[in-house]
């Protein structure tokens, strides 16, 4: 594709930094001159553990290697680095772990740049203030959010648009790691920034921050490259083996997407229902009429986590028919048998409401729950899981062992003496604290960047000196 | 009559965020797209009649640059809460599998 005026070349190496790219893709991206390099490093998709816990989904050495890549290609073109949802979920220790892979990777490689780190976690007098404003509003569907919430939280983030972005990229940075944002944002803040038309930007975002996603016949996680200009947008992948189609890109919307036509973001929302997708040659789609409404009020996104408790588990199988048939109230007897013995053991020190048991049943309707339209069980065997959740991780893994002994022995009708019904092939497990995701609202901020402080650093080799923001 | 799912391409469930699971049904080509689309059989109420959920619940989308049908729900328990089994949502489509396609 050769460069023209009037253009944005954006590189997006992979959709996620740790799950990987080629390194031949990533040398033919960067000989094709892009403006910038995005990158998201996180999502809600592993679930409230990351959020909650402040951990990583990616493994450090696997994100050490991508942003390792990144940066040096990086600073070889002298152009910016852009980073969103530092450390899975963008909360304030997830944003240091990144910043020290930076920092060592600065020092390891004698790299010289002016760093922005934008932060996302929420200071909870902040959420109070907005909700006693009434300026936190649910999404559908939404659980209870209140004070409560706030306080039983562990870390609560924002999802940044594209404008905490620009503003770093106003103030000089060449490197940006932000907290929690919205993954479009990192790739549409700089095109939107230089005046191009907002749901042209918008969708080749859409496009780009899932890496090579997009292509036909995806192989492995890699690199995707868009070509931003006036009235359209062109998407190619650099690995010449990679096809892109306007099948394939017209597909890419309807991934993890209530709504495949109307995206929202913080600052409106990316209409596609008038898009148009072209093939222009074998492997590059050209897309042009993609819309941007902007919207009434700027909202921010909000995800928080809170402990439900610590868990542990047992799993057992079954194999008796007489005991498959009558599962459910199997189950049902032994709940309460467990119930009782608990009561027996702690006697006042932990009420019925204090602690959660429950048993999926594997061969009956363990993957759908209550979605499963298959009543009847089919299966010679059956897998239990038993989870218990509660206050200490001392009193889950207590009631864990309560729960193993009620449940090898709980008799059935069918046979008299004493019989053992569940097979099991591992003692009881300790999975530790667990978390749930406890908000789906917006806030509407007064200025798009309150919510987003910004670190400015100068970053040379091994010193780093703060500058003013 | 043929099952839905040998007609497609790909038929996936996925969260969308951590409160709503979505259903892609995908095809290779605009005919076989258009042959299911004009059956009727794939609907807001079919989707609603598998997974019982009401059927102002299911968002239902035609997407005639993708070739592909696609529905959203509400999570029967959000994502990661203690009762549920399926943290990225991947395997709540095999109901859509056998939807008969005249």
């Amino acid at each position: 594709m050769p460069a023209i005026e009037n253009e944005i070349r954006i590189l997006s190496p992979t959709g996620v930094c740790g799950s990987g790219f080629i390194e031949s893709s990533f040398e033919k991206a960067l000989s094709q001159k892009p403006d910038f390099i995005g990158c998201d490093a996180g999502s809600t998709d592993p679930g409230p553990s990351y959020l909650g816990s402040g951990k990583t989904a990616f493994p450090k050495d696997a994100i050490r290697r991508d942003l390792k890549l990144m940066l040096l290609g990086a600073r070889r073109l002298g152009i910016p680095l852009l980073i969103g949802s530092a450390g899975t979920a963008g909360a304030d220790v997830q944003l240091d772990f990144f910043y020290a892979l930076v920092k060592e990777i600065a020092a390891t490689e004698k790299l010289k740049f002016k760093l922005a780190l934008i932060h996302s976690e929420q200071k909870k007098p902040y959420l109070t203030q907005k909700l006693r404003e009434g300026r936190i509003k649910p999404l559908h569907p939404a659980p209870e959010f209140n004070q409560a919430t706030i306080d039983r939280s562990e870390h609560i983030v924002g999802m940044m648009g594209a404008e905490p972005f620009m503003r770093a990229l106003e103030a000089g940075a060449e490197v940006i790691v932000a907290g929690r944002a919205s993954d479009t944002a990192i790739f549409a803040a700089m095109p939107v920034m230089r005046g191009f038309p907002e749901g042209i930007a918008w969708h080749a975002a859409k496009i780009l921050e899932c890496g090579a996603a997009a292509v036909v016949n995806r192989k492995t996680p890699d690199c995707m490259f868009a070509w931003v200009r006036k009235d359209h947008f062109v998407v190619e992948a650099p690995d010449a083996q990679l096809t892109c189609t306007p099948q394939s890109i017209a597909s890419h919307s309807l991934y993890e997407n209530a709504d495949p036509f109307k995206l929202i973001e913080c600052s409106g929302t990316l209409d596609l229902t008038n898009s148009r997708y072209e093939a222009i040659s074998s492997t590059a789609v050209k897309v042009s009429s993609s819309e941007f409404l902007p919207a009434q009020r700027y909202t921010v996104k909000l995800e928080g986590a809170e402990k439900v408790g610590y868990q542990s588990i047992l799993i057992g199988s079954v194999r008796d028919p007489f005991i498959i048939r009558q599962i459910d109230d199997w189950t049902a007897r032994l709940s309460e048998k467990i119930r009782a013995r608990v009561q027996m053991v702690f006697g006042d020190r932990l009420a019925a409401g204090d602690y959660l048991f429950h048993i999926r049943i594997y061969g009956k309707n363990g993957t759908m729950g209550p979605l499963e339209p298959v009543k009847e069980i089919r299966s010679h065997e059956l897998c239990l899981v038993f989870e218990v959740t509660a206050p200490t991780q001392e009193i889950a893994s207590t009631i864990a062992g309560i729960t193993r002994h009620q449940a090898l022995h709980l008799p059935i009708p069918e046979w008299s003496g004493l019989i053992t019904a569940l097979a099991c092939p591992y003692n009881h497990l300790d999975r530790g604290a667990v978390y749930r995701f406890n908000v789906n609202h917006v806030v509407e901020p007064d200025d798009p960047c309150e919510m987003f402080p910004m670190d400015l650093i100068a970053v040379d080799g091994t010193t780093h000196r703060k500058l003013a923001a | 009559m043929t099952a839905l799912a040998e007609l497609s391409r790909l038929i996936r469930s996925k969260n969308a965020g951590p409160f709503e699971l979505t259903f892609d049904i995908m095809f290779d080509d605009a005919a076989t797209y258009e042959r299911v689309k004009r059956s009727g059989a794939v609907s807001r109420e079919a989707v609603a009649a598998r997974y019982g959920v009401a059927v102002e619940d299911v968002k239902f989308f035609f997407c005639d640059h993708a070739y592909a049908i696609k529905a959203s729900i509400p999570r029967p328990y959000f994502q990661g809460d203690p009762r549920d089994s399926d943290g990225h949502g991947g395997q709540q489509y095999a109901p859509l599998m056998d939807i008969e396609i005249p």
